[in-house]
């Protein structure tokens, strides 16, 4: 069995476009929340919509990184996938050093080609306009995977994983399955997602559990989650492939864990997520050494926390159920407060930010609250950074349909 | 006609995000570094910029600039004129 490290790191986020400057809002609390602008498609000052905000990718052009006939056959859920992946293989330095018939793509995409899908609806149903014929090619949620294996020559096994707001974590949990058990020796995983469109933020508005202020998990006066998008990509290897080359070591992952609630399609129930953390930790002590229980180790979660009153009630109840009289005591933090919940992209996103959290020995507050929730009774890390010496950090994602997943990732 | 040669270029210039003034009718589409999705997509701008529809079998002839414009000079035509069928 294999350890497994990460040795590049990639994004194009609300709140960076580079490693350097996710990580400098990471740490002083930017946030990538931002109002929008208004939607052509809908008149009115309010569009319809209950919300304002929305967590946005900024100042990113794909003509600076794509050439023309790639753009025109993509949506842009597909160029953060490919710029964030050029970004973790260039720092990681790996495709010299892997047959790339043993790199494996694995990467969450959950509402795939969105934008074009609802451009090209809009032009049908609206005057029976052709559709444009690289719609399909735009719309395919594999579009991104596929992508990055052209992009990069990458000739290994490529899967999209599509599990609603854990789609990335799934993906990348199965990636480091793949690596530790030698199915490949290296793998690029994340998750991308673009799906800011009018239709989209309808859909969510009507649900009623999007913000009308701005996403503050944990906070008493919580009222919902901020829709984002952006891509997040890792490279991750065997810790030997990694020595042997000489390559920068961000984390080791360690575990992990998923679950299904079997319970309800959008109300969360706490069994499945504490099912999916104790999975997560039972699997990081088969890269431990030793097999003692390992839950006092855990000394940073990067929650779900999507800001609505039931995910964030229902996680703390989790935690207190895997974790007991612990619970109360381990420095967990929303990065969502920043970045916002950009759905199959987010479990990527957040790993990065715990991913940094390790390495920098610093673990990021949560934006956004000024009176946290008593009645949660956790160790909500606000305002400033915390400095920690930390050992294993959760990363959760806890989806819609209650698919959850759980990383345990160690510092190296 | 020279209407439909400049809005052909502004098109492909568009597409390709390069100045206008680096496109000649004599500019093949390998020059322009065109692949086959950027024809695809020029190909459906000129259709929809024109309101006409380029034969299946035309596409794989159309090398050059000069190619595109003819052809969609051909198509406005017959598009006007009933009485001329299309090439």
């Amino acid at each position: 069995m294999n350890r497994v490290v990460v040795t590049g790191l990639g994004c194009i986020t609300p709140i960076g476009n580079t490693i350097e400057a996710f990580r400098s809002s990471l740490f002083t609390g930017a946030t990538g929340i931002a109002p929008f602008p208004p939607y052509p498609e809908a008149p009115g000052p309010t569009q319809g919509l209950r919300f304002t905000q929305t967590a946005a990718v900024k100042d990113f052009d794909p003509a600076e990184h794509l050439a023309s006939g790639i753009i025109a056959a993509t949506d842009r859920t597909a160029h953060f996938a490919i710029v964030a992946a050029r970004q973790a293989a260039q720092q990681s330095g790996f495709l010299d050093h892997h047959d790339k018939d043993n790199i494996a793509i694995i990467v969450g995409c959950a509402c795939a080609g969105r934008q074009s899908e609802e451009t090209e609806t809009i032009k049908l149903y609206g005057r029976d306009a052709r559709v444009h014929p690289l719609t399909v090619t735009r719309t395919m949620a594999s579009a991104g995977a596929s992508h990055i294996s052209i992009d990069l020559g990458i000739t290994g096994p490529v899967l999209n994983i599509s599990t609603a707001c854990s789609s990335a974590t799934h993906a990348i949990g199965q990636a480091f399955h793949m690596v530790r058990h030698g199915q490949v020796t290296a793998a690029i995983t994340g998750g991308h997602e673009a799906p800011l469109t009018f239709g989209f933020l309808r859909a969510w508005d009507s649900m009623r559990v999007v913000s009308p202020t701005q996403c503050q998990p944990f906070a008493a006066n919580r009222d919902g989650m901020t829709l984002g998008e952006g891509g997040a990509m890792l490279v991750i290897e065997t810790l030997e492939s990694a020595q042997a080359r000489n390559a920068p070591i961000y984390a080791e992952i360690v575990g992990f864990g998923m679950s299904a609630d079997a319970h309800h399609i959008t109300q969360p129930a706490p069994e499945g997520a504490t099912n999916a953390m104790r999975k997560a930790l039972k699997d990081a002590r088969a890269s431990i050494d030793g097999s003692a229980d390992i839950l006092d180790q855990v000394t940073y979660i990067n929650a779900h926390g999507t800001g609505t009153q039931a995910n964030d009630a229902t996680e703390a109840a989790a935690i207190h159920q895997l974790f007991g009289s612990l619970a109360p005591h381990i420095p967990i933090s929303s990065t969502k407060s920043l970045h916002g919940h950009s759905i199959g992209a987010t479990g990527a996103i957040e790993a990065l930010a715990t991913i940094l959290a390790l390495h920098e020995q610093q673990l990021p507050a949560n934006a956004g609250v000024t009176e946290l929730d008593p009645t949660l009774n956790l160790d909500v890390i606000l305002n400033t950074p915390r400095h920690s010496t930390q050992n294993i950090a959760l990363s959760n994602s806890l989806a819609f349909g209650g698919l959850n997943a759980v990383l345990a990732l160690r510092r190296f | 006609m020279e209407d439909i040669a400049k809005r052909c270029i502004e098109i492909i210039a568009k597409a390709k995000a390069i100045p206008e003034d680096t496109i000649t009718l004599e500019s093949t589409f390998d020059q322009l570094n065109a692949d086959s999705l950027d024809k695809i997509n020029i190909s459906f701008e000129v259709e929809e910029a024109f309101a006409i529809e380029i034969p299946d079998d035309a596409l794989g002839s159309i090398k050059t600039v000069s190619d595109m414009v003819d052809g969609v000079k051909k198509l406005v035509a017959a598009k006007s004129s009933p009485s001329i069928t299309t090439p």
